[in-house]
């Protein structure tokens, strides 16, 4: 391909010979340069990996990796974590019953409450998630389901959305979100109250914004019609995902910065997950002044239960967590690091033996065998 | 002529049945013709494949045709199938984009290239003779048509394939300079038509009219077979003497005038160019071994994918996340199957084959580059012809080289000859040859004679012409100042193909052989009868040596003009003289015959020639003696010819001068050439005895008049003027431009005898013999040397006797065959014999020494005999079918009864290094070959000389007269090796067949009659276990289709790779066969370099070319695709383990954009840089230590085992790269693509960082790439997540890079996924390089150490090596002597001192 048929042998083969007797004074000798680069004598580091000269790499990764991973392994323990399954498989379970008969359009929403205990306080915010399980957010073809467009609020994707949302593209109107994803919104709603020892309870302020990436609030996700305060005339002309009880623009009427697509429950549903077993952030228990978030005591958490995922042995839970710097409870990076920073040791102490004994024989003598 | 307009119309009519074309070249009437001259393809070239609207589908079509193209395509076709597609069509096509872009733009720009040089090829002008003006008119090189009549003056290109018709030299003769068709720079001549009634008078275009047939176009050069038919119905058989080429330049003729028969693509020029050649390496076989493996192992992926998928889906019940209306289960795992080959399709490594290439352009270019392999002598470093078989020069197991011109310098020197039966040692010849090479420094400093060459060579293309490529530019000078003289000295340049360095082939003069022919010219002491006799073959001997030849002469001060003296100035007394002494010996054959009484040459004293002023500007001044052409045709009509002075001098004349005010030549030739009379002498004074100071002298000289006319002429006539007190021809200075630098060495050797060739012409030679002055002799007949034959000879009328002689020379053994058959009938049966065995005993002792030996015999021919072989030659000449064997057999029928003469023993001496290289290469595990067709003495003499035949070495000989005897002999030698082999037993591990340092070596010397039974399929098997327990073989006598054999043979049975190496033509057959073949551009012209893959100036640079560049090219390459095959599997399984993560569905957590570049552009560069710069051993040490290379010879950097471990390691850090972050970041709220960050981040670390481990040298540009592409990766994710907000759905990656970098959980994840993922590679090279380091590793080691200890460590390594060495000193053969140098301490490395300092 790189080779030319008639020049290239023109220039291989031929003048060569007879560019030698001489050219109009000034006869250009063909001697290469001898520079470092052309004669390939570029001053190079030469590594050549020894017993001896790793040795010291183990060493220093086993020193930096095993700090780091007590220090992970404190700051995951430190995090207070709190689940509850309320998917109601049990017969046992409260929400047994709900799990049972579900409907996506049922009308007579299900409730069931499920009262639990925390033991420890929680201290600062408390971001209560809902967690899926074996739910698929990332099959191919459902993540491929949604108009990136139409979300942004652009108008001609509102009315004509993207083809990739078929089969929820369209019924009769098009539909405003489109798409499986979308189509597919969990729709439980979560309360949580703190039951007094005296018997009656409280509910637990829960805040519905700050749960979603500012990116996607402010940037990916937009009305049409920018700050329209008339979201239902935004969205004339469009219908309601299939198995949604209300159109998108009653998501959340009571604040019109939470409404339509950059509802934040809508747009942490959209960002897909990638495994799985995910969880999801619901909603954000901002941290009081002077006492604990969450004090120990009897809690009970209210369900609305609409969503269905017995159907493909799916779970659903509530989790209550604080987080670190390093994000939720996750005590696998801290043992990672920890062992693996043994192991470098370990090894670099192995290396040291074996440099030892064979580093100065191969340093020595160069008999091959 | 009688028509108003003449037109004349010359048709092809081509019958491709009978292979012939038919030129009729005739008068308009016919209209028919000029349909056919449409017909045919006219001279505009075009090599170019594209036009601009045929550029794109002509293009797409080729690289279409590429495999991996084809896989692309497929690719992306399947990604738009809906149901199957697993990105958007745009990104899907992208690789293929970037792929076809890339080699369209290579592809255009070449091809560019290629139309402007067609351009300015097409655009050249030439003369043609237009039938309407009835003049030559300029017109470009694509308007000329088959059948039109070119004009071409000196140093002209010539525009197309021509029949050559006239020429403005009155010998109907023209030369031509082949140096743009093959590099051949001596001159070629070329010979009008027979029979042509316009020789020696203008050419008149108007009345040709001879229809011309020849055969079709085909890519022989030296054939061309044809006739031409004249009005009369004779006809005229054509040759390849009658064909001047395109793009040959016109030498030393003023004018000539041709027949276009080939045009344009059908020239012999254009069907040979064949473009580079194609191999395939070794490396690249087991390279698509491999990539067949990666198919396997992506159709295992994909199908695992595919029953994941219908098994996963079958387990569901309506889950709200699948889409409905998807295929049943099994279905949509089938279509699973076809999506997982689009998400994986990386890992087939289709960027890997562009990139090799790039690689091995960018090897090309630092081999090109060594400044080691640089000759200063022919200005030209190594040339690498084929573009893509770098790393086989790693790889070599065998190297064949062919001995003369390859291992010896191939400049002859006659060193010593036998005259019937008495030897003369030449013993100050010898002695002072020695005393020249000290003199000259060292074999390289030929510089002397050389650079006097290539002065006066300045000063004979001061014609300026039209030139298309460099070549011909820098050829054709007006002027070389004095800059460029001393440009000159320092880079001493000598003309290929041109034995003529006078100072080398001096000859020393043996005294008693002087003695002897001192009898002759001074006859008037007549020696005694039998030394009469003996008297009468030593003139014989050397008369032969002079004519025996197709050497050109031409003088220093015009080396490209041939000299032609046909000047006898010295009045005739000694040659009546010596013809008395003839008559005196009363030898029969010598007597005078009555048809030559009239003395050839010229009576008289003629005036000393003005003919170099005939032709200002350095126009040729071509004289051959001045005969009428056809008096070598009739014998009985004197040569010389008075009278005919005139007709030259017309001839001379360009008549048909084609501006319409005449240049200056047209002026003054007329009168000059009266002045000149008959004969022109360009004898020149010049010392006899070469002295440096002497040769500035007529370099001084030289220069003088090179540009003014006017110098020039007063330095003529200065000469005249030297040339009358002279008086003499001894002190001429004549340069011999012969085809084999034997000739030159054997009409050297003549010359010293005072039997000196001074000019030659096709009809006779002008000779002069001791005592005489210069003599004609009508030559009648070369029989060229074919190699079946072995022989050459020349007819001649004898100057003397006048009787027709036949000289011959060639092989010692076929003379002696063809003389011994003489023995019954001959007249002097009784003195030939003992003569004969007393030249077979002296032929012994030659070979013996080292030498080349040839054989010299005559046969007269009686007149009767001489006609009726005439005939039936005449008929071989002109026949179109079969005229090589006809011409074969014809020249059989006369050669044999033959007289011998004598044998000459010309010393070939070993080039610089040869030793040393053959040593290294047979450290390097390397078994060399040498094939020579050199007797049997000879051959084992220069193995000695070179060291491949060491003084332990048992020689086995292998001689066989039969089949059976050959089979017995190969069993009872292969019985002896073994038997051997177990009693030594020392070695036994480490000795085999492989191993060059075995106590015992072996070397077995084959002759060409046994190794034609050896190779005979029954045989070869006895023969191959006999070799490969040799350490090396000899094979003399040899053919070159035995060379071919033999390579075959090896290779293919062995399955090694082979390296040939010669200079030749015989061996280009061998070098075409081998795995590698490499010419060695030295004194043979270009034939072998033009068929090589690699061309080198000296034996010496092979060291090099394979211990360093083919160790490096090798290990590069080998890495590198190593390398690229990990870093596909390693980046493909993260999307593979995924898919267990999201029910097999074909999703992927990277951003689709990511994911095409991350290959394309990411992670292309530094595996790149890795394979042109990386270097695991320094050049020195790869020089001193050998046995390096065997790790390329047993592909240890390339083996199924390493390919399977780096796969099994890619695997296993793309688990780590993949199961680190899942687990760190399972169950939480992590989004797909801000999934995929962490992992792609971590493998882009993993997959640069593994490269540094896997690099042997890191410079500064290893780093910049290495940093670059990170950055360039972290830029891009960058960018991209800020910009993109809707874009690239659905994997739009707004925000998540810019979110996740700010997190530390994302660096604690990527670090630790790094470290783990490489950590057992380090361990494992660690312990390796420790507990077992390999020969390379221990190598580099070396490298790092103190100069002073790296060399005590070296030597000490090399020690090591022969320790094992059974010291069995074995006596050398008593009576083989060495003719090289003494033999080169073995330890003193001469890159020591560079390093040191």
């Amino acid at each position: 391909m790189m080779a030319s048929s008639y020049n290239a042998k023109e220039e291989d083969g031929h003048h060569s010979g007879a560019v030698g007797p001489g050219g109009p004074g000034a006869i250009k000798s063909k001697k290469p340069d001898n520079t470092a680069f052309k004669q390939q004598r570029l001053p190079a580091w030469q590594p050549i990996l020894t017993a001896g000269t790793v040795l010291p790499a183990f060493f220093v990764i086993g020193l930096i990796f095993i700090p780091i991973g007590i220090g992970l392994f404190v700051t995951s323990n430190n995090i207070k974590e709190f689940e509850i399954d309320y998917t109601g498989v049990e017969e046992s379970s409260p929400c047994h019953i709900c799990s049972q008969n579900y409907a996506w359009n049922n009308t007579n929403p299900c409730q069931c409450s499920i009262p639990f205990t925390l033991e420890q306080p929680f201290e600062s915010n408390v971001f209560m998630y809902y967690g899926l399980s074996n739910f698929y957010q990332n099959h191919r073809r459902y993540v491929k389901s949604r108009d990136d467009s139409q979300l942004n609020g652009d108008k001609n994707s509102l009315t004509n959305p993207s083809k990739e949302c078929e089969p929820y593209r369209t019924n009769g109107l098009p539909i405003a979100p489109c798409g499986a994803i979308a189509n597919s919104l969990f729709n439980d709603t979560l309360e949580l109250l703190y039951n007094f020892p005296n018997g009656t309870s409280i509910s637990i302020p829960l805040s519905k914004t700050g749960i979603a990436w500012w990116t996607d609030k402010h940037v990916k996700f937009r009305n049409p019609g920018g700050n329209n305060n008339n979201l239902s005339a935004a969205f004339a002309g469009t219908t309601k995902p299939v198995n949604w009880r209300k159109p998108v623009y009653e998501l959340d009427p009571s604040d019109p910065n939470n409404n339509g697509f950059i509802n934040e429950d809508f747009i942490v549903w959209m960002r897909t997950a990638a495994l799985p077993t995910f969880r999801k952030l619901y909603r954000i228990i901002h941290k009081n002044k002077d006492m604990p978030t969450l004090p120990p005591g009897n809690y009970t958490l209210n369900i609305t239960y609409n969503y269905p995922v017995l159907s493909f042995d799916g779970r659903k839970r509530m989790i209550l967590s604080t987080i670190s710097w390093m994000g939720g409870k996750n005590p696998f990076l801290g043992i990672a690091y920890i062992t693996v920073g043994s192991v470098c040791f370990f090894l670099g102490v192995v290396l040291l033996i074996i440099h030892h004994n064979y580093g100065s024989r191969s340093n020595n003598a160069d008999i091959p065998n | 002529m009688a028509c108003g307009v003449l037109k004349r119309i010359c048709g092809f009519p081509e019958d491709r049945k009978e292979n012939k074309r038919r030129l009729v070249c005739s008068f308009p009437q016919d209209e028919e013709f000029a349909e056919l001259l449409r017909s045919y393809k006219g001279n505009k070239i075009c090599t170019s494949k594209y036009t601009w609207l045929s550029f794109l589908p002509k293009n797409l079509f080729e690289q279409l045709h590429r495999i991996a193209n084809v896989y692309f395509l497929f690719i992306c076709v399947l990604n738009f199938v809906p149901i199957v597609n697993a990105f958007q069509p745009e990104v899907a096509v992208l690789p293929l984009v970037i792929v076809l872009s890339v080699t369209a733009v290579t592809n255009l720009w070449e091809d560019y290239r290629r139309q402007r040089s067609d351009r300015q090829v097409n655009n050249l002008l030439c003369d043609v003779y237009d039938r309407k003006q009835h003049k030559y008119v300029d017109r470009r090189w694509a308007d000329v048509c088959v059948g039109d009549l070119v004009w071409l003056c000196c140093n002209e290109i010539i525009p197309a394939d021509m029949v050559l018709l006239h020429s403005s030299d009155p010998n109907g003769v023209c030369f031509i300079e082949t140096a743009n068709l093959d590099g051949e720079t001596n001159l070629k001549q070329r010979q009008v038509v027979r029979d042509l009634p316009q020789q020696g008078s203008e050419f008149n275009p108007e009345t040709f009219s001879s229809r011309l047939e020849c055969e079709n176009p085909n890519n022989n050069l030296r054939r061309f077979r044809g006739y031409m038919e004249h009005p009369n119905r004779t006809r005229v058989g054509l040759h390849s003497d009658n064909l001047l080429l395109r793009s040959c330049t016109v030498r030393n003729t003023e004018t000539v005038v041709g027949i276009v028969v080939y045009a344009g693509h059908e020239t012999k020029a254009m069907q040979n160019n064949s473009g580079p050649r194609y191999k395939r390496s070794k490396l690249e076989r087991q390279l698509n071994v491999d990539v067949l493996w990666s198919v396997v192992i992506l159709l295992l992926m994909c199908l695992t994918t595919a029953v994941g998928h219908g098994l996963w889906l079958n387990s569901l019940k309506d889950p709200i996340f699948l889409i409905p209306g998807d295929p049943p289960p099994a279905l949509a795992g089938f279509y699973m199957f076809w999506t997982m080959i689009i998400v994986l399709q990386v890992l087939i490594p289709i960027s890997l084959y562009v990139s090799i290439e790039i690689v091995k352009l960018c090897q090309i270019y630092f081999i090109q580059n060594d400044v080691d392999l640089y000759s200063e002598r022919l200005d030209t470093g190594v040339q690498c012809r084929a573009l893509n078989i770098t790393e086989d020069l790693g790889q070599m197991q065998y190297v064949f080289s062919d001995k003369t011109g390859t291992l010896t310098e191939n400049r002859m020197l006659f060193r010593r000859c036998t005259i019937a039966g008495t030897e003369y040692p030449h013993h100050e010849n010898a002695h002072s040859q020695e005393l020249y090479e000290e003199q000259a420094g060292g074999p390289e400093g030929g510089g002397v004679s050389h650079t006097l060459r290539s002065r006066s060579s300045h000063r004979s293309l001061s014609c300026r012409s039209l030139s298309c490529n460099r070549s011909s530019v820098s050829l054709n000078t007006l002027a070389c100042d004095d800059d460029t003289q001393s440009h000159e000295d320092t880079h001493p340049t000598q003309g290929r193909g041109a034995f003529s360095s006078a100072m080398e082939c001096l000859v020393v003069p043996d005294p008693l052989l002087q003695l002897k022919l001192g009898g002759l010219s001074a006859p008037l002491a007549p020696p005694l009868k039998q030394d009469a006799a003996e008297l009468s073959h030593i003139l014989d001997f050397f008369l032969a040596l002079a004519v025996c030849n197709t050497v050109v002469v031409s003088s220093p001060t015009q080396p490209r003009h041939v000299v032609q003296l046909p000047v006898a100035r010295t009045p005739l007394r000694s040659l009546e003289d010596m013809k008395l002494l003839l008559q005196k010996l009363s030898l029969p054959r010598f007597t005078l015959s009555p048809t030559s009484s009239t003395p050839p040459g010229q009576p008289g004293t003629t005036p000393p020639s003005l003919t170099r002023r005939l032709f200002t500007r350095g126009r040729a001044a071509t004289y051959t003696p001045n005969t009428p052409p056809d008096t070598g045709l009739t014998p009985n009509t004197p040569t010389a010819s008075t009278p005919g002075s005139l007709t030259p001098a017309q001839t001379r004349t360009p008549s048909p001068c084609p501006s319409p005010s005449p240049s200056p030549s047209c002026l003054r030739s007329p009168t000059t050439t009266t002045l000149a009379g008959a004969c022109g002498s360009t004898v020149e004074p010049s010392a006899e005895n070469y002295t440096s100071s002497d040769n500035d002298a007529v370099c001084d000289a030289a220069a003088g008049g090179k540009d003014e006319e006017d110098e020039e002429e007063q330095e003529e006539e200065d000469e005249e003027e030297e040339e009358e007190e002279e008086g003499t021809d001894e002190g001429e200075q004549l340069l011999y431009e012969a085809e084999s630098p034997d000739e030159a060495a054997l009409v050297q050797a003549a010359r010293a005898y005072g039997f000196t060739l001074l000019g030659r012409s096709p009809e006779q030679l002008l000779v002069s013999l001791p005592g005489t002055g210069p003599l004609q002799v009508p030559l009648l007949h070369v029989l060229p040397f074919h190699s079946a034959r072995k022989l050459m000879s020349v007819l001649v009328r004898h100057p003397l006797t006048g009787h027709v002689v036949l000289y011959t020379k060639g092989a010692d053994n076929v003379v002696m065959d063809l003389a011994r058959s003489n023995a019954a009938g001959g007249d002097n049966a009784s003195h030939q014999s003992p003569m004969r065995e007393q030249t077979q005993r002296h032929l012994d002792q030659y070979a013996r020494e080292g030498l080349r030996t040839l054989c010299v015999a005559k046969r007269v021919l009686e007149e009767a005999e001489y006609e009726a072989w005439l005939k039936k030659h005449m008929l071989a000449e002109t026949s179109i079918e079969n005229r090589e064997e006809l011409l074969l057999d014809s020249a059989q029928r006369i050669e044999n009864n033959l007289t011998l003469l004598g044998a000459t023993g010309i010393m070939d001496r070993l080039q610089e290094e040869v030793p040393e290289t053959i040593e290294a290469l047979q450290k390097a595990g390397i078994k060399v070959w040498v094939l020579t067709g050199d007797k049997q003495e000879t051959a084992i003499n220069i193995a000695c000389a070179c060291r491949l035949l060491r003084p332990t070495d048992r020689l086995l000989t292998a001689n066989c007269e039969s089949k059976e005897a050959c089979e017995a002999l190969l069993a009872e030698l292969t019985e002896e090796v073994r038997g051997c082999k177990d009693s030594s037993g020392v070695c036994e591990g480490a000795g085999g067949d492989s191993d060059g340092g075995v106590a015992w070596g072996f070397t077995l010397v084959i002759d060409g009659r046994t190794l034609d039974w050896a190779l005979q399929a029954e045989l070869e098997e006895a023969f191959l276990a006999l070799t490969r327990r040799c350490r090396s073989v000899i094979c003399c006598r040899s053919t070159p289709l035995q060379k071919s054999q033999v390579v075959r043979l090896i290779r293919d049975t062995l399955g090694v790779m082979t390296l040939a190496i010669g200079d030749g033509a015989n061996d280009v057959s061998m070098i075409q066969v081998a795995d590698v073949g490499i010419g060695i551009s030295g004194q043979e012209g270009m034939q072998a370099v033009m068929s090589s893959d690699f061309a080198i100036s000296r034996f010496k640079h092979l060291r090099k070319l394979l211990l360093v560049h083919g160790h490096w090219c090798y290990t590069r390459l080998a890495n590198m695709i190593l390398y690229f095959f990990y870093k596909n599997v390693m980046y493909v399984n993260l999307l593979f383990w995924y898919q267990f993560f999201c029910g097999f569905s074909g999703s992927v957590m990277t951003n689709s954009w990511v994911l095409i570049f991350f290959n394309l552009l990411f992670t292309s560069a530094p595996p790149l840089l890795y394979g042109i710069l990386d270097k695991d051993v320094s050049s020195e040490t790869l020089l001193s230590i050998p046995q390096i290379y065997k790790t390329g010879q047993d592909s240890q950097a390339y083996l199924p085992s390493t390919f399977w471990l780096s796969i099994l390691d890619a695997f296993y850090q793309s688990l780590i790269c993949f199961f680190i972050p899942y687990f760190a970041y399972a169950d939480t709220d992590i989004s797909v693509f801000s999934f995929g960050s962490p992992i792609n981040s971590a493998a882009l670390l993993i997959i640069l960082l593994h490269q540094v481990i896997e690099s042997h040298t890191l410079t500064l540009l290893h780093g910049l790439v290495l940093v670059g592409s990170a950055v360039f990766y972290y830029a891009f994710g960058l960018v991209f997540s800020v910009v993109c907000v809707t874009c690239n759905s659905p994997t739009n990656p707004l925000g998540i890079e810019t979110r996740f970098m700010s997190e530390p959980l994302y660096y604690c994840v990527c670090a630790l996924t790094t470290v783990l993922a490489l950590l057992p590679r380090i361990l494992v090279r660690a312990l390796c390089n420790t507990i077992r380091p390999s020969d390379t590793v221990k190598a580099a080691l070396l490298d790092r150490l103190h100069p002073q200890e790296y060399w005590t460590r070296v030597s000490r390594w090399q020690d090591s090596l022969h320790s094992c060495k059974v010291q069995t000193p074995r006596p050398r053969p008593p009576n083989l002597s060495i003719n090289a140098d003494p033999p080169h301490p073995t330890h003193c490395y001469p890159q020591a001192s560079a390093v040191l300092t």
